[in-house]
């Protein structure tokens, strides 16, 4: 299972003493960040994932490292994997082949979609979901990172912190002026801004958004992108993106999948300039 | 606009529990100090059928929080009310003692009549006023457990789930209508004498059984109301709408269903328990299919998501049923399909629905004649 790498541009993941099975003999409930161990300098470690649906391969032995507070932009055509693959990472979907670790120690194929979440991978998904029949508040006070168990959820009331912590996200997604309006009433626009926001509530370690910036403005997706830049550093952001302008204007490193594995990756000009990546996206 | 305002404020809290509370009051001294040849006398009978309407009101609430808050629509809540039901008939039975037409001092009739020796264990302990009670609220929630974590935890939803807790009633219905089951085959429980000593014939007994039944369905509503309005509450109705997101943002699902699956099912025991000394007996037939049925239709008619809603459909549906099973008995179970398909078609969310709508499709009428006719005044004076 823990293979070590042989590799050279792999990069190690080491040997891992503290695994989900032994943490269960400590005393306390390991923290958040003492579970997910990014001594190595990566967050995300996918290796050779193949996913199949009747026959056709969504995900052809995926390889991917993401670094921790890396901003990283996903592109490629219609069915290059880029949904399937946030589908393996959040749990939703299993591979048939292959590894995916979060940090060093943490199976991510072992692992419920609710445990993921609260483990601290967030996800937007591409058509904005929100809680339509719920007020932007209350949106934004179920993502919130809290103990998400139904008989703690029962008695939960919010803290001052908490409130503030609500009112600060509403300030940074600009929609503080409609804290009580129901979310199904929002804009396009201002749904994946609330989606974001949710997101943010999380307080996750690892974003995984995909296209953000579908049906905005292009001021509202020049302030998406100066956010998840700003986001950048303290989390890892990983972007699927269309909208190449988008792109060019967020990205430091680019990965590029192609019928369900990697094409190219690197910087954005260098990808521009690939090849291969340049018959792709013609050839289509 | 004032009248959008007044609507906007849960007049239905204040209707149903000032309702409630004046009934608690006005039904006993009306029954028990107005002479029979008063006006304002009510019959036991008729004190009899409201605390009968009041069980369907507090089983109509249960429904209501799987189905109007977290989506899941259960076929089979009669089979919840049923058990509750029997926990509390089995009391009752005990309680005859000698009184039986067989006079056995431990044994019931129908286990006389079998040539049964001796109490099944199951029997066991019904004597005991508290243990029945405990019953109540443990057999239907215990089911609700299992049936529940079973099948959320396989991620059974929408129209499969349905045709399964459809399918738990019928096998419930087909068990309890064999004699060898020993809960009196499809004669059921009946014949009951007393309960916790007062006889089950005396208006004072009833009077207090209708009170109990009308605190229990304040005090479930106000139970409801405070799920719901909590986080949990939020939760839930998050499910309703959207489970996948919900997964993502870290709740277990499947947890809060079963959750808000169980306590249900103790509210519709409860409300079976509060149901059998007042109708004064309890037989497989509370199992049909069928009846699961037509409790959805009271949740739908009266309006789901809104509790009160529940109960007012309810009591509505029901008064109908008794008015028109004596009148025209042949008409009914039309009628309740027509009902249904009515509902579903033109009121989606019920009389509570209609009723709130009411103003503002009023205002905007008002609007829309001011607008047509006013500037024909206007211009006709401007001549």
């Amino acid at each position: 299972m823990f293979r070590r790498s042989v590799d050279k541009d792999k990069p190690a993941r080491g040997f891992q003493p503290l695994d989900d099975q032994s943490s269960r003999f400590l005393a306390r409930k390991p923290s958040r960040d003492e579970l997910v161990n990014t001594d190595s300098g990566y967050i995300l470690y996918l290796e050779d994932i193949t996913v199949s649906f009747d026959g056709f391969k969504a995900l052809n032995e995926l390889t991917l490292y993401i670094e921790t507070g890396e901003l990283r932009c996903i592109i490629g055509p219609n069915g290059a994997g880029k949904t399937t693959m946030m589908d393996v990472i959040t749990g939703k979907t299993r591979p048939d082949f292959g590894t995916a670790f979060y940090g060093q120690r943490l199976d991510l194929l072992r692992l419920t979609e609710p445990e993921i979440a609260s483990l601290g991978i967030g996800r937007k998904f591409q058509k904005p979901t929100v809680f339509e029949n719920h007020t932007v508040h209350d949106n934004l006070e179920l993502a919130m990172e809290a103990d998400k168990r139904v008989w703690a959820t029962l008695a939960r009331r919010l803290s001052g912190e908490e409130r503030d912590r609500i009112a600060e996200v509403l300030d940074i997604i600009g929609l503080k002026e409609e804290v009580s309006a129901l979310a199904g009433s929002l804009s396009h626009g201002q749904k994946q801004w609330l989606e974001i926001g949710m997101l943010l509530m999380q307080n996750p370690l690892v974003l995984l958004v995909d296209e953000p910036v579908a049906g905005m403005t292009k001021q509202e997706s020049e302030s998406t992108a100066e956010l998840l830049t700003t986001l950048a550093g303290d989390h890892s952001v990983v972007v699927v993106e269309h909208d190449m302008e988008f792109v060019r204007s967020i990205a430091r490193r680019v990965t590029v999948l192609h019928e369900g594995r990697v094409l190219a990756e690197g910087p954005f000009e260098e990808i521009q300039h690939d090849a291969k990546v340049i018959e792709v996206y013609l050839g289509e | 606009m004032l009248l959008g305002r007044l609507i906007k404020q849960d007049w239905g809290r204040s209707i149903l529990l000032g309702t409630l509370g004046v009934m608690c009051v006005v039904v006993p001294v009306a029954n028990l100090l107005v002479p029979e040849d008063s006006a304002f006398h009510v019959s036991t009978y008729t004190v009899t059928l409201l605390g009968k309407y009041l069980c369907y009101a507090l089983l109509a609430m249960a429904l209501d929080l799987v189905w109007g808050y977290c989506g899941i629509l259960s076929l089979g809540h009669g089979a919840f009310f049923a058990l509750g039901g029997y926990a509390m008939g089995m009391y009752l039975m005990r309680q005859i003692g000698t009184r039986g037409v067989y006079g056995h001092p431990e044994l019931p009739d129908f286990m006389v009549f079998l040539n049964w020796e001796e109490l099944p264990w199951y029997w066991f302990g019904f004597d005991a006023f508290w243990f029945a009670m405990l019953m109540v609220v443990l057999v239907p929630g215990l089911l609700a457990l299992v049936f529940g974590w079973l099948a959320f935890r396989s991620r059974v939803t929408g129209v499969y789930l349905s045709i399964m807790t459809q399918a738990l009633t019928y096998a419930l219905l087909l068990a309890f209508y064999r004699n060898e089951m020993g809960f009196g085959g499809n004669n059921g429980l009946t014949d009951f004498k007393d309960i916790l000593g007062a006889s089950l014939q005396s208006d004072v007994t009833r009077v207090v059984l209708f009170v109990v039944s009308a605190i229990a369905l304040a005090l479930t509503y106000l139970f409801c109301r405070f799920v719901v309005t909590s986080k949990l509450g939020r939760v839930v109705t998050a499910v309703r709408d959207a489970d996948d997101r919900t997964r993502f943002i870290g709740y277990r699902v499947e947890n809060y269903k079963v959750w808000i699956f169980t306590v249900s099912a103790v509210l519709a025991g409860i409300a079976g328990a509060l149901y059998v000394p007042q109708v004064g007996i309890i037989n497989p037939s509370e199992f049909e299919p069928l009846k699961s049925i037509e409790l959805v239709v009271w949740v739908a008619l009266g309006g789901r998501g809104t509790l009160y809603g529940a109960a007012l459909g309810a009591v509505i549906v029901n008064y109908a049923k008794t008015w028109m099973t004596g009148a025209f008995p042949e008409v009914w179970p039309f009628a309740l399909g027509g009902l249904f398909i009515l509902v579903t078609l033109s009121l989606p969310k019920g009389v509570v629905g209609l009723v709130r709508s009411l103003p503002y499709w009023l205002a905007l009428r008002v609007r829309y004649m001011y607008h047509k006719w006013g500037s024909l005044i206007r211009a006709k004076f401007s001549h």
